[in-house]
């Protein structure tokens, strides 16, 4: 039986990864993995994105049970609890702000570019060789480099629960899963209204 | 009649659909983007669900069904 398109996303989340090594000008189209979930579940109130779509769940599929990098086993109980699911959003979000204001300061000349890629929120690494167009203003490039940081991060986490406990670990907690959760909550309570 | 079935916990379920995606019966769908339901006549107890599930939420019980 032939696999259908969506089955294939993971090469699109492996390749984003690897283009913003290249230029980092690409990590713009990260946005998209940010929309498409939640105009999915605003319109139709379903978590198709995650269901089907999310390369991203695919690809730690793929590295957990086909190349067998996952212990599978289960996650600590309190991983799964909502206070954790929703203290994690409420983190990253607060991290995600943090990298706008940055963007908004280099917009206004406040602040230099700064061409770092900053990993698990603390660690600043090197990234200029990936600053290729300079011709575009500086808080565009800005933003590509603090949203691709958003990124890899977040896809280190994801590996690194992958390896210790079930290959999708990261849909437990991922920020994306809980907000799309979350508007399908309030879709459906105003439907039933 | 007692049978074999998956059981999720809704409460904590994350809809991700990981449990869809594995299901050899296609017994198992998510229900508004909320959590998973299972189809209790064509689930078969079979458990590949609740050892794909990466919230471990699934667990697979013998209950009484209706004939």
């Amino acid at each position: 039986m032939k696999k259908p398109w969506y089955e294939y996303m993971w090469t699109v989340s492996a390749l984003y990864l690897i283009l913003g090594f290249f230029n980092i000008l690409f990590a713009w189209l990260g946005l998209l993995c940010f929309f498409i979930p939640l105009i999915i579940s605003a319109a139709k109130g379903t978590k198709a994105y995650c269901n089907k779509y999310c390369g991203r769940g695919q690809l730690f599929s793929l590295l957990g049970k086909k190349f067998r990098l996952s212990r599978n086993k289960p996650m600590p109980r309190w991983m799964t609890t909502k206070w954790f699911r929703y203290g994690f959003l409420t983190f990253f979000m607060i991290m995600f702000i943090q990298m706008i204001i940055v963007t908004v300061l280099v917009f206004k000349g406040a602040r230099g570019l700064s061409e770092t890629v900053k990993l698990l929120w603390v660690f600043r690494v090197p990234w200029s060789w990936a600053y290729r167009i300079t011709w575009v203003p500086a808080w565009v490039s800005q933003f590509a480099f603090g949203f691709y940081s958003v990124m890899l991060t977040s896809t280190i986490l994801g590996l690194i629960t992958m390896i210790l406990f079930k290959p999708r670990s990261w849909c437990v907690y991922c920020p994306m899963g809980s907000m799309t959760q979350l508007l399908c909550q309030v879709r459906l309570r105003k439907y039933e209204q | 009649m007692a049978k074999k079935l998956a059981q999720i916990d809704k409460a904590v379920c994350v809809a991700c659909g990981s449990c869809v995606k594995v299901c050899p019966r296609k017994a198992i769908s998510i229900w508004q983007g909320l959590y998973a339901i299972v189809d209790e006549n064509r689930c078969i107890g079979c458990g590949i669900c609740a050892k794909e599930c990466p919230a471990s939420i699934i667990s697979i019980e013998r209950l009484e069904v209706g004939a």
